[in-house]
């Protein structure tokens, strides 16, 4: 098994969302993170889905989106020079000088903000490809994580070349 | 001025639907409003579901877009098993829904049920229309998208006062418009090529077709590749029809009743050319030992059946009848595979040699006696069950679309309404639904429909007063520990002279002929009541799991 990353161009219609969603856990495929939001394109969504499987699997997944009539093109970038990221908040326990000093020195070496300050805890912000979220996390363990969300990943081709155009 | 109801119904009629099945209810009443003085015909059905059916058996018999429609909520979910039924067997249709007004949505308003999330995972897709000066395009993207690529039901979905609305002006509607929808027709050359070549070298090749050669109507082009090449063929349930039965190369149905001659065939052959067809578990058996020597070359317009079960070698996209041409063009004649087709025909002896005959009423005497009245005319639809299997087993199949039945998804009540469908797509016909007690019984309530248009339907029971396949599992598998599935005889004749229709109750296997005869004979419908061996099996079987070469039993005469 193995993380695929899809990026998948969707009509921006009513529905859409839970037609892909729907399919995910009807075939039963592995759905480790999706995000979607409007695009450069009028009408059009992009997605980007993180999904976990072989390449047999990740294939069906592909042709299986394709049939979708609202879905306009899916492109595996996996294998693909991409830059990606994702945005983090995490709530952490800093009730002592001390672990408040050193919360905010990891946040700094990890280029994070600190976003707001509480008597008991500190809320930072967080962005970076997967690696470096998962790294933080494990990071401020030891102190205490009260909260944390993140968005799952969005991703670019690299470059000029894009993802859009005709299935 | 036009309302949204006028436009839905000149949207049918730009896409050339004449018939359509349907029922009313509260929030379809302007729809029905509109019909009262159309060109349309609308046929009242006794039950949502049979609306469903019966439009699909329209569209299977003629090839066009079947149209069904019933109201909100109750009228909508009735639909569901018929769309469901459509959806597994790529049926095209376009199944039309009232709704409750856009104001009320989702707030669990009287008879509102969200059938667009209902149908989702049933439909190749689906409309909630909430402006009127849409319609018309849905309608021509809904009739498209049914029709072509591989294809399948879609459902409209308009809530009242959608149909209410007052337009000022009509809405141009243009070709059908879908950027996400590009289904590929012609198969790429190169491809086409590698097919070629191992269509040649090939010593023990097998043709495997099903419903996307139906669909496509590529039977000529099946026929003529296999002529050519001296290549066997088999056909799934799906594709009964493809290739006349009589044909020498034709062995019959593979799977887990097929024959002998084909399930041994596929599980020796050296090349698989599958056209039309998904490698459905109750063909394959056990999928490891699926032709487990053979190359294959997999022809289908859906690219997600290509390799989804079993990796291929050659995978073509596109349409059957066009890919095949193109193969067809580029051979070459080959002779020289005797000893191949000897073996394969050993096995096609060896396996018509059947039971011995006795006087019992059995199912098989039934149906062959039925098919030699017939001839080269009549469709044939049925239940599911056993009357199913026997149907398919022991009936000659001579032409494409005269075989109708409900295969993935397997729906008892199926036969009768979707007999009726067949009817007003190809009147000229003799339709015949052959059916089992308990399936009949699903969808009995149609004898109404069948009285009030003078259907001429002749409803052919196989009773065993059974749920006979369910039977014959528990008899092979559960110790014949029948639970549940014995039914009480009923008076079929009874019931369908209630309705108005005649039938008779036969108990010899001397009366069949004469019964079959005064059926066909008669102007209407007709209901035969044929009391069969309570306990007669579909043999041979392949058990559940096994690999489809390890067959029990034999086929019984
Ligand atoms: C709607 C539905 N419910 C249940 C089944 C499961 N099932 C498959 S065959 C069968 C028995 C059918 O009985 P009958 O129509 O009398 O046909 P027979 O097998 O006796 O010929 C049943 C219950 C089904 N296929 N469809
Ligand atoms: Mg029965």
């Amino acid at each position: 098994m193995k993380a695929h990353t899809l990026q998948v161009l969707v009509e921006n219609r009513a529905g859409v969302l839970s037609r892909v969603a729907g399919l995910f856990s009807r075939r039963g495929f592995n759905i480790e993170s999706l995000t979607v939001g409007t695009c450069e394109e009028p009408g059009m969504s992009r997605m980007t889905i993180v999904v976990l499987g072989d390449d047999a699997e990740v294939e069906q997944v592909k042709k299986q989106l394709n049939k979708l009539i609202d879905v306009i093109k899916v492109s595996d970038i996996t294998e693909r020079s991409t830059v990606d990221r994702e945005l983090a908040l995490i709530k952490v326990s800093a009730d002592t000088g001390d672990s408040r000093a050193e919360v905010m020195q990891i946040a700094n070496i990890f280029r994070a903000q600190i976003i707001d300050v509480g008597t008991r805890s500190v809320i930072l912000e967080v962005t970076g490809d997967t690696e470096k979220i998962d790294a933080l996390e494990i990071l401020l363990r030891q102190y205490g994580i009260k909260e944390f969300v993140r968005t799952g990943k969005i991703a670019l081709l690299r470059g000029s070349k894009g993802t859009k155009g005709q299935k | 001025m036009k309302t949204g109801a006028r436009l839905l119904i000149e949207g049918l009629q730009r896409e050339g639907a004449e018939t359509i099945f349907g029922y009313p209810g509260g929030s379809v009443l302007p729809i029905y409003d509109e019909l009262y003085d159309t060109p349309i015909r609308h046929i009242l059905v006794r039950h949502e579901q049979a609306a469903a059916h019966a439009a699909d058996g329209y569209a299977r018999a003629s090839g066009r877009v079947g149209v069904c429609l019933a109201t909100s909520g109750p009228g909508a979910c009735n639909l569901v098993t018929g769309i469901a039924t459509a959806y597994m067997d790529s049926v095209p249709m376009v199944a039309i829904t009232g709704q409750v007004p856009t104001s009320m949505l989702g707030n669990d308003a009287f008879q509102e049920s969200d059938i667009t999330g209902i149908t989702m995972p049933i439909t190749k897709h689906n409309y909630l229309v909430k402006h009127a000066g849409d319609l018309p395009q849905v309608v021509r993207d809904a009739f498209y998208i049914a029709g072509t690529g591989r294809q399948g039901p879609v459902l409209i979905d308009i809530p009242k006062d959608v149909m209410t609305a007052q337009l000022e002006e009509t809405p141009l509607v243009g070709t059908a418009r879908l950027r996400g929808y590009q289904p590929t027709y012609e198969g790429h050359a190169l491809q086409i090529e590698k097919a070629v070549g191992l269509i040649t070298e090939a010593d023990r090749p097998i043709l495997y077709v099903g419903g996307g050669v139906i669909a496509s109507g590529a039977s000529g082009e099946v026929r003529r590749l296999a002529e050519l090449m001296l290549i066997p063929i088999t056909t799934t349930l799906m594709g009964l029809g493809a290739v006349p039965c009589d044909h020498p190369l034709n062995l019959g149905m593979i799977g887990m009743h097929g024959t002998e001659a084909a399930n041994y065939a596929v599980t020796e052959c050296d090349l698989l050319i599958a056209v039309g067809v998904r490698f459905d578990d109750r063909v394959t058996g056990k999928i490891d030992a699926f032709a487990p020597n053979a190359r294959i070359i997999h022809i289908d317009i859906d690219p997600a059946e290509i390799g989804k079960n079993r990796p291929v070698d050659v995978p073509i996209v596109g349409d059957a009848t066009s890919v095949l041409q193109g193969v067809i063009r580029r051979l070459v004649r080959k002779d020289g595979r005797d000893g191949w087709l000897d073996r394969v025909r050993r096995w096609k002896e060896s396996g018509i040699a059947g039971g011995e005959a006795s006087d019992a009423l059995s199912p098989a005497y039934i149906i062959r006696e039925m098919s030699d009245l017939l001839g080269e005319t009549g469709i044939i639809v049925t239940e599911v069950g056993q009357n199913q299997m026997w149907a398919a087993q022991h009936y000659c199949f001579r032409r494409p679309r005269t075989w109708i039945s409900s295969g993935g998804l397997g729906t008892m009540g199926y036969g009768f309404p979707a007999a009726i469908g067949a009817h007003f797509a190809r009147p000229e016909e003799t339709v015949v639904d052959v059916a089992g007690d308990g399936s009949f019984q699903m969808n009995i309530q149609e004898l109404g429909t069948v009285v009030q248009y003078d259907v001429p339907v002749k409803v052919v029971i196989l009773n065993n007063m059974y749920l006979g396949m369910v039977r014959q599992w528990q008899e092979l598998f559960y110790d014949r520990r029948y639970s549940y599935t014995e039914l009480p005889p009923v008076d079929f004749v009874g019931i369908a002279r209630a309705y108005g229709v005649d039938g008779m109750q036969v108990e010899e296997k001397a009366d069949v002929r004469t019964a079959l005869k005064t059926a066909f004979e008669t102007e209407g419908p007709f209901v035969l009541d044929f009391r069969i061996e309570r306990e007669a099996n579909v043999f041979p079987m392949v058990p559940a799991g096994a690999a489809i070469n390890e067959m029990i039993g034999r086929r019984q005469g």
